[in-house]
């Protein structure tokens, strides 16, 4: 298993590699249809995180001592950002996720590319997943 | 025949850029840019002419409260209506209707009945739902029809002797549907009931004549009218306002303060309880003075010329689907593209210069009558060109090829 530090630097040199937004966005699109749906089940009022603009679901699970993150949105490159996300944070420990330092969003500028409404998501999501970490901790 | 680029110019904002692009500016609907006038007036008061109003004896007070009356008798001529003191400031349509439903709230019994519709800003339906829970009167809701107008024969069966109040919108903000709101009016005074209407989206793009409309109450806000946040405007007729007790207890309200009882101070200032935004409401004037120059019908000419033009653009792009699609129509175009979310759209156009509201826009109830999460919007003002259409065309088209 790679460790959450080596994905990070993983993101951030895919994200060096674009030249201007478009290429950015695009790939965050791809990276939102990508990403694996959620179980329906799982799509429940308590999961759900609403945002003025979009929803997002997450579901968090423990697995051999890990947690393993699923999620979907109604807008795509909300998925996508959450793909990122799960992608750095899923299937790590619980005290490594409570940890996390997660400046990679913004050395790779989501967070300034991002509208303001669209980054308060992006803080709601990122403590979501720590809060369910913190829950499966013990 | 109006010499756009002449209005343009008068607006400093349109010429910056946002992320590297000219600014396209189709968020009017939640609030337009503001003329070089409304921005000096406001800068001037500061600079030349503060001092509170209505108070002091000395020059700059008279000097302010004298303009500050200005933008009232200004604002009674521009809606018809039949006194100045019909027309108190508040800040912003919100406040107005606020006011209403706090004071009707004491008007009322257990067993009579408020009307609004579908199609209400939250704003326009939350202070009624709290003036009902409060007196015990029942909410009555107008459906919408599947084009985005209300469903006149359902208001029919609503309409009864328990009816106090109708409170619609003239122009809805998330569909573009004008209201026949005289219509309602004539049939809610057939039963005795007020009526309020909330101008928001209408008062810079509709003539208004309060007296021909008859309306008991219609407010609207400064800032959808290239005039400064924080004002608004709510006008009653005469009876109407006296009949509601004050909203708000200060200074400026009162005629006489004792422990062992206040008396009131007559309308307007009943109402205006506090220092207002006296700067705001003196700017508010220049803005009044830029509509009525360019004449508010020649405004509606124009904007209904852009609206057809791009409607017709944007029906071009396959999989749209406009949500408002009756023949009177104010300059708003709300729609969605097939499969894709509004948010997407909107987050991809922007970086493309272009400015749109997506959301729910504040009307949740329209959003579930549809079954959608939210819209794209484009709203428009008179400073907006063909041109400008085109590039926001072209920035959906742009955000539909990413996103499929």
């Amino acid at each position: 298993m790679e460790t959450l530090k080596d994905i990070q630097t993983e993101i951030v040199e895919e994200f060096e590699m674009f030249d201007d937004w478009m290429q950015k966005y695009e790939y965050i699109i791809d990276l939102g249809k990508e990403l694996a749906t959620i179980e329906e089940q799982y799509k429940t009022e308590d999961n759900l995180i609403k945002g003025c603009q979009s929803m997002v679901w997450l579901h968090a699970e423990k697995q051999d001592g890990k947690i393993i993150y699923t999620a979907d949105s109604d807008a795509i490159m909300t998925k996508g950002i959450i793909a990122i996300l799960i992608r750095v944070l899923s299937g790590q420990q619980a005290t490594e996720i409570i940890s996390a330092d997660l400046s990679f969003i913004d050395t790779i500028g989501l967070k300034e590319q991002l509208s303001v409404t669209r980054a308060n998501g992006l803080v709601s999501m990122i403590k979501k997943m720590k809060l369910y970490a913190l829950a499966f901790q013990n | 025949m109006l010499d756009i680029n002449k209005i343009r110019a008068q607006f400093p904002i349109l010429n910056r850029k946002v992320n590297g692009k000219e600014l396209v500016y189709f968020d009017n609907g939640a609030t337009t840019q503001k003329p070089q006038t409304v921005i000096d007036a406001e800068a001037n008061y500061y600079a030349n002419e503060n001092a509170n109003i209505h108070r002091g004896v000395h020059f700059l007070s008279g000097l302010a409260t004298d303009k500050f009356e200005e933008t009232r008798n200004t604002i009674q001529a521009f809606i018809g209506a039949k006194h100045n003191h019909e027309i108190i400031f508040t800040k912003g349509t919100t406040d107005s209707i606020n006011l209403v439903a706090s004071g009707f709230r004491t008007l009322l019994n257990k067993g009579d009945e408020i009307i609004i519709s579908e199609m209400e800003h939250h704003s326009n339906i939350v202070p009624w739902q709290m003036c009902c829970e409060q007196s015990g009167a029942k909410l009555k809701v107008i459906p919408l029809l599947d084009n985005g107008s209300l469903d006149i024969n359902e208001f029919d069966n609503l309409l009864s002797e328990n009816t106090k109040l109708v409170s619609v919108t003239h122009i809805s903000n998330a569909l573009g549907t004008i209201n026949d709101i005289e219509t309602i009016i004539a049939k809610a005074h057939n039963f005795g009931a007020k009526v309020m209407i909330d101008g928001a989206q209408a008062a810079s793009h509709i003539a208004l004549d309060m007296q021909k409309l008859d309306a008991d109450f219609y407010c609207f806000s400064a800032h959808k009218m290239f005039g400064p946040t924080g004002v608004g405007v709510l006008y009653g007729k005469e009876d109407s306002l006296n009949a509601l007790p004050p909203y708000q207890g200060g200074g400026e309200m009162i005629k006489e303060v004792s422990f062992s009882g206040t008396t009131y101070a007559e309308l307007p200032h009943k109402f205006e309880a506090g220092t207002p935004n006296i700067a705001g409401v003196i700017a508010f004037k220049s803005a009044i003075d830029f509509i009525t120059e360019l004449g508010v019908e020649t405004i509606a000419k124009y904007e209904d010329e852009l609206l057809q033009y791009a409607t017709s653009e944007i029906r071009k792009i396959e999989g749209v689907k406009i949500f408002g699609t009756t023949q009177n129509k104010s300059g708003i175009i709300s729609f969605n593209i097939d499969g894709l979310h509004p948010y997407d759209i909107g987050m991809i156009v922007d970086k493309l210069g272009v400015a749109i509201r997506t959301g729910h826009h504040c009307t949740q109830p329209i959003m579930q009558r549809f079954n959608i999460p939210g819209t794209a919007r484009i709203s428009i003002a008179v400073y907006n060109t063909k041109a400008e259409v085109d590039v926001c065309i072209n920035a959906i088209k742009k955000a539909k090829q990413m996103l499929s």
